[in-house]
């Protein structure tokens, strides 16, 4: 039974990742900001899970609200074995590159916030020598693209940070998971036309992140084969990559 | 949940006709509102297993409801269970069976929802003494395009309750179900298996097993002419006592047909050389089987639709009454026959006589047969346009659920309460076969 953290539990790889952690018996603590969705979430994993789900309502931008968070949840759960930060939002490219406001408003929420939770709970896993983080990256943090470079510039940010988080605690039995999805067919994605085989569905992200838990993986792409598209897009020269519309 | 649990692509599972809706609507919070649309009517749209258009809306607006898919209640003292209208079957049976429950009834696929099975008033093996599925429904919530919602019970909102039991989705968006389930010892069957000869066969075999065996269906040659016309095999289950097997059934390992090839793999060829395998082969006559073989033996073969090719298929299920049985059935098999048309897959099963009163609800006493035909176009229409004629003149009815052809005229004359339906409509709502059938 293992005792688990999710942040933005409503969202859509959240829910589902935490249905495959129910199936291996786990007992939640779950945040999130839309108060029917995070009930009715609940209520399902504590039938799949057999076990009591706690649940809280919190805006996550609110960063000085962060350690009382943990606080609650360490007590509620005991003690956090697995903690999965999950939230975040799909900026609108457009509307950001004429706001400043705009621009920093998602940074703040897709990599501050991030930034916060993750030191928090890294150094709480430190002290007790055990403990797994997990972050939702994407995929768009691994290069600056046109199309969305604000959400890709907040995704990159939180990448790096996990990556010298995972350097800093290797040797301190703390495992630091960093999730690469690619397009994944959520409700945060709803204008966009999904066809072809690049979309995933969430469960597929979940069963990913579940495997990835157990076979202690550093940095996964969910699926498999973003790891080589993506690496085929960062080894173009910028020289190219400039005049490419992406 | 699993790869055979997704379903984004809006087609049915004959996949004919094809259908384009002008709009795919996802839900996944049970307590919004149906969305706004324009003049367009919309259509909840579940995992798309029925086979024609019932769950298609043809440049209309469908409502995905798979994302409605949280269980709500379960008690496992008493059994009763509450989800949402999108959680498949077989995301239910995962919870129940290991904790010794199972569903009241199921029909053939466990990859339906909760609310497709209730719109379809879908039936199992076991009808002869459990009815469909709506007669093992508790409650509902109907959500209707003004916001609206009615809590719906055999005994609450009756009208409603009997509108929307079969109502192929017509009458609104059911948010939530709550069944009974039915105890189990263990997630075992005992299965027994007997050949039978010919059609009289088949009805005397029938006659002395129903009384024994909560769940039978036989499988039915229909390749077979002349002397081995009707011969089939006769499958008959129950649940294994307490004490009787102790240790889970195995995993099953899920095949899949992994992409629709250039020619129909289901044809005159090889359908009489299947069959004739199928009937001679040797099989335990009384053995234990694990539930998932039993119920769902195509469950295992995901996409095992694309094996007709790009064409898709046809399924066609009828139910004759019992005063016309023997004589409408064997004229409908020496036509499939005939044609050469049929396919492997042909079950025979006689209903009973417990209804849900759903008012388009297809079971009904008597027997019924269910096969696929691979659509070879024209001459295919026109041979189930003459088993239309069989089963019309024998005061049968067509499935929806299984239907894409039906004429309008013969949907009403197999379902006389259509008018007392069309008063339960949502206004906004409507679908590719009702304007099919209403059309004409």
């Amino acid at each position: 039974m293992r005792n688990i953290l999710i942040i933005g539990a409503t969202s859509a790889i959240a829910e589902a990742t935490a249905r495959c952690f129910a199936a291996s018996g786990a007992r939640f603590y779950l945040t999130g900001r839309n108060t029917e969705q995070l009930a009715a979430i609940a209520r399902d994993l504590e039938i799949r899970s057999g076990q009591p789900v706690a649940q809280e309502i919190l805006d996550l931008d609110e960063l000085d609200t962060h350690p009382a968070l943990l606080e609650r949840a360490s007590q509620a759960l005991g003690a956090i074995d697995v903690a999965l930060i999950a939230h975040g939002t799909l900026p609108d490219q457009q509307a950001c590159q004429q706001s400043v406001a705009l621009t920093l408003a998602a940074i703040h929420t897709n990599a501050l916030s991030v930034i916060s939770l993750a030191t928090l709970l890294a150094n709480s896993f430190e002290t007790r020598g055990r403990g797994t983080l997990i972050a939702i990256s994407s995929v768009a943090g691994d290069r600056g693209r046109q199309s969305n470079y604000v959400y890709g510039a907040a995704k990159g940010m939180i990448s790096l940070f996990l990556q010298g988080l995972r350097n800093r605690l290797s040797s301190k039995g703390v495992q630091v998971i960093t999730i690469k999805p690619g397009f994944v067919d959520t409700p945060m994605t709803a204008a966009f036309e999904k066809k072809g085989f690049l979309w995933a569905q969430p469960d597929q992200i979940a069963q990913g992140i579940a495997a990835a838990v157990d076979r202690g993986r550093d940095e996964v792409y969910l699926p498999w084969f973003w790891r080589w598209i993506m690496m085929l897009i960062v080894h173009i020269p910028e020289g190219v990559f400039k005049r490419l519309k992406l | 949940m699993s790869a055979a649990a997704t379903s984004r692509a809006p087609s049915s599972w004959g996949h004919s006709p094809s259908s384009h809706p002008y709009q795919i609507a996802a839900c996944c919070n049970r307590q919004t509102p149906i969305p706004p649309t324009d003049s367009r009517s919309c259509l909840p749209f579940g995992n798309g297993r029925s086979y024609g258009d019932v769950c298609l809306n043809n440049n209309g607006i469908l409502l995905l409801t798979r994302g409605l898919d949280r269980f709500i209640a379960f008690d496992p003292a008493t059994g009763i269970l509450r989800a949402e209208a999108g959680v498949l079957l077989s995301e239910i049976l995962a919870l129940i069976v290991p904790q010794g429950w199972f569903l009241p009834v199921t029909p053939g696929t466990q990859f339906v929802t909760l609310g497709g099975a209730i719109a379809n008033d879908v039936h199992g093996k076991n009808h002869h003494i459990a009815g469909s599925f709506g007669c093992q429904i508790r409650a509902f919530e109907l959500l209707r395009s003004d916001n609206s919602r009615r809590l719906c019970t055999p005994e609450q909102n009756t009208g409603w309750f009997r509108a929307t039991v079969g109502g192929l989705g017509l009458t609104g968006l059911i948010t939530w179900v709550e069944i009974q389930l039915q105890r189990i010892a263990n997630p075992w069957i005992i299965a027994e298996n007997r050949r039978f000869a010919s059609l009289d066969e088949f009805l005397t075999l029938d006659a002395g097993y129903e009384t024994r065996y909560p769940y039978i269906v036989s499988w039915i040659d229909c390749a077979a002419t002349g002397k081995t016309l009707g011969r089939g095999i006769y499958m008959a289950g129950m649940h294994a006592p307490p004490g009787l097997r102790k240790s889970p059934p195995p995993e099953r390992r899920a095949l899949t047909v992994p992409f629709t090839p250039p020619v129909p793999l289901v044809n005159q060829l090889s359908v009489p050389w299947f069959n004739r395998l199928y009937y001679h082969l040797p099989r335990p006559v009384r053995g234990l089987t694990p539930y998932q073989p039993f119920f769902y033996p195509l469950d295992n073969l995901l996409n095992w639709n694309r094996l007709y090719g790009r064409q898709g298929f046809f399924q066609y299920q009828c139910v004759i009454s019992p005063a016309g049985t023997r004589e409408a059935l064997l004229e409908i098999l020496a036509r499939i026959a005939a044609s050469g048309q049929g396919s492997m897959l042909a079950v025979l099963k006689r209903f009973g006589t417990k209804t849900s009163g759903g008012l388009l609800s297809f079971p009904r006493p008597g027997v019924t047969l269910a096969l696929d035909f691979p659509n070879r176009g024209q001459p295919t229409l026109d041979l189930l346009e003459q088993l239309d004629e069989v089963t019309r003149q024998a005061g049968g009815a067509v499935y929806p659920a299984k239907d894409a052809r039906m004429s309008g005229d013969s949907f009403r004359q197999y379902f006389p309460q259509w008018q007392e339906f069309s008063r339960y409509i949502d206004p906004r709502f409507s679908s590719s076969f009702w304007q099919r059938v209403m059309g004409d």
